[in-house]
């Protein structure tokens, strides 16, 4: 436990974080204005993948924990990840 | 500053009377075992009312047209069957009770990592439970949509849903607690010297199941909440008339409800990879490979979701996917078989009751295995699906997995659980009546949906009678075999014979504390050593 090191991020950073959240959410809804077809989900996957990075790095400090936990949080993304992939395997060629 | 009282170690925890007097010293106790006990109990009610829901189905199937009910008290029959038989018992049944009890005491720890959290799941799994039953007994009528609630039936049925639906999310938070709660501890208490590799294997199986409840729970919460809007407000998520899209919805159930058959199984083949050892009086053959076989039953079920969906409307891209990875699973799951049967091979077995439920689980599930092989290959999946056919495969793995396995771990750790034995000759009976049942109310309706006699509806063509009388008297038998069981466990936890410290010379940490176990278990932290491991006869 003494190991553990604590880290005191600066209000800065956080406001910029809430900033770059606000910005886009409001992106994501005005993808949903541009007729990309298929690739409307791609966007707004991408967007909300962004968004989930920089909540889990800076508001559930994952940035300064131990490797084996962000290991454990890196393998859950990719499971969803695979999750995604797998049903748009029925969405793009239904 | 409060300090904590001293619990005496000499007291179990049966007996040990804490701040709280009668029923409270239990539905306030945070102690795994009387909150395993509470489960139990929770379970047993719950799989009593499932039980006679079941009955009562199989007695309107008797004969043709309507016997006992008409169609739509036989659709809501089956609903509120599936909601509690797989939301209330198969689901949380034996990582929440056996889970619950043994898992720190097998790890060597006093408690698990959140006792209070744990407690916390119990509440949620009682008010889930009972939004469930007020489902029934309130409103507009019993939910009828079936337990997957599938869109569009969910956001169009006239029927009290919103309550069945509310009490499966509730349950759903009760079982992800349960299972964030199992990997802190297994994670951060094993005992001093306990390696992963030489964690027995029950623990194992818990883990590799607590990580699916964490991941895919939330998944159908969300989606249930969906459905919820859907009626409420009409979102247009699911429904076709506003743009949505149903087989949606069949992803997302279905991406929590696959793993969730996992959720079932997993700590069931935990319990028979403890019991099997046991009984053969040998090292389990293949350790490590029945862990590794675990981790990827847990990893591969994620994917495999849409078998479920073949004949939904699916892309053919989608349905090959799925079906390739469907036998993909088939192989750690016949690895398990493998290990076991290798460790009975030249054993001096001793073929006690629990013994008994563990054969008779690998029987019933190479028979749910095999016929789950006719559902995984699309070809014959179109055949059959939606058939009698399903019904069987399904009771054969979920009830003949889970179900066997869960008599095979109570008989297995009753003794420790409540310090008595009970009677051995009629448990034998209970048994056998209950084995022979099994097959006689579920084998028929292979045949049944082969010759194409369809699900959840309540009559049937003239040429189905026979088998479907011939099922109907298996649920009989198998009942009477229930009672035997149930009879004589309740009679033994209270006039048993007093049970001894490990009744079956069982290897594992559990037969090292007394029956029944102190309250915090230990009085000093088990250490193990180099040569230490969890089977080493």
């Amino acid at each position: 436990m003494e190991k553990e090191k604590h880290h005191i991020v600066p209000y800065k950073v956080y406001f910029f974080i809430l900033l770059a959240l606000i910005t886009l959410t409001f992106m994501s809804i005005g993808i949903t204005q541009i007729n990309l077809g298929g690739y409307s989900v791609l966007g707004a996957l991408i967007f909300s993948t962004i968004k989930s990075v920089l909540v889990l790095t800076w508001f559930m400090h994952l940035k300064f924990d131990q490797p084996f936990l962000r290991f454990m949080v890196g393998f859950v993304a990719l499971v969803f990840l695979a999750v995604i992939f797998i049903t748009f395997l029925d969405y793009y060629f239904r | 500053m409060q300090t904590a009282t001293p619990v005496p170690h000499d007291v179990s925890y049966l007996d040990y009377q804490g701040k709280y007097k009668g029923i409270f010293a239990w539905i306030f106790s945070t102690d795994h075992k009387r909150i395993a006990l509470l489960y139990l109990y929770s379970m047993m009610t719950m799989f009593t009312v499932g039980v006679l829901l079941g009955l009562a189905m199989k007695l309107e199937l008797i004969a043709p047209g309507r016997t006992i009910m008409g169609p739509q008290t036989y659709n809501s029959l089956f609903t509120v069957h599936g909601v509690i038989m797989i939301f209330m018992i198969v689901i949380p049944g034996l990582p929440a009770v056996f889970g619950n009890f043994m898992l720190p005491i097998m790890i060597g720890a006093k408690d698990v990592a959140f006792p209070r959290i744990n407690l916390m799941s119990w509440y949620f799994y009682v008010a889930g439970a009972f939004l469930v039953l007020a489902s029934v007994l309130f409103g507009n009528g019993t939910p009828d949509t079936g337990w997957t609630f599938y869109a569009p039936y969910s956001f169009k049925t006239g029927t009290n849903l919103l309550p069945a639906i509310f009490g499966a999310f509730i349950l759903g938070f009760s079982s992800i607690l349960t299972g964030l709660n199992f990997i802190v501890t297994i994670h951060r208490m094993r005992a001093p010297g306990m390696t992963w590799f030489k964690m027995p294997l029950f623990p194992w199986s818990l883990y590799g199941t607590a990580w699916i409840q964490l991941l895919a729970t939330p998944v159908v919460g969300i989606t249930l909440v969906l459905v919820a809007l859907e009626r409420i407000f009409g979102i247009g998520v699911f429904d076709p008339a506003l743009g949505g899209d149903p087989v949606l919805y069949q992803h997302l159930f279905w991406i929590y409800s696959h793993p969730a058959v996992y959720v079932m199984i997993l700590p069931a083949m935990g319990a028979i990879s403890e019991i099997i050892p046991t009984f053969s009086q040998k090292h389990i053959f293949g350790y490590k490979a029945i862990i590794a076989s675990t981790l990827a039953i847990a990893f591969v079920g994620y994917f495999v979701w849409g078998h479920h969906m073949f004949t939904s409307g699916m892309s053919g891209t989608a349905q090959y996917t799925f079906s390739v990875l469907t036998f993909l699973v088939a192989i750690p799951s016949a690895i398990k078989v493998f290990n076991w049967i290798s460790t009975m091979h030249k054993a001096s077995i001793n073929p006690d009751i629990p013994f008994l439920w563990a054969i008779s689980f690998i029987f019933v599930f190479m028979i749910g295995g095999f016929s789950g092989l006719v559902l995984g290959a699309l070809a014959t999946n179109v055949y059959v699906h939606d058939t009698a056919f399903v019904v069987a495969h399904f009771h054969f793995i979920v009830f003949g997995g889970v179900g066997f396995s869960f008599f095979g771990a109570i008989h297995y750790w009753f003794p420790k659980m409540f310090g008595r034995m009970y009677d051995k000759v009629w448990a034998k009976v209970g048994w056998a009546f209950f084995f022979v049942g099994f097959l006689t109310l579920y084998s028929p309706m292979f045949y049944l949906g082969m010759m194409g006699m369809p699900r959840r509806y309540y009559d049937y063509l003239p040429e189905f009678h026979a088998a479907n009388i011939l099922s109907s008297l298996g649920s009989w038998v198998m009942t009477f075999g229930l009672l035997i069981i149930v009879i004589n466990l309740f009679r033994s936890a209270k006039n048993g014979a007093i049970a001894p410290m490990n009744p079956w010379n069982g290897k594992t940490l559990e037969w090292t504390v007394p029956s029944p176990p102190p309250v915090e278990n230990y009085e000093e932290i088990p250490v193990y050593g180099e040569k230490d491991g969890p089977y080493e006869y």
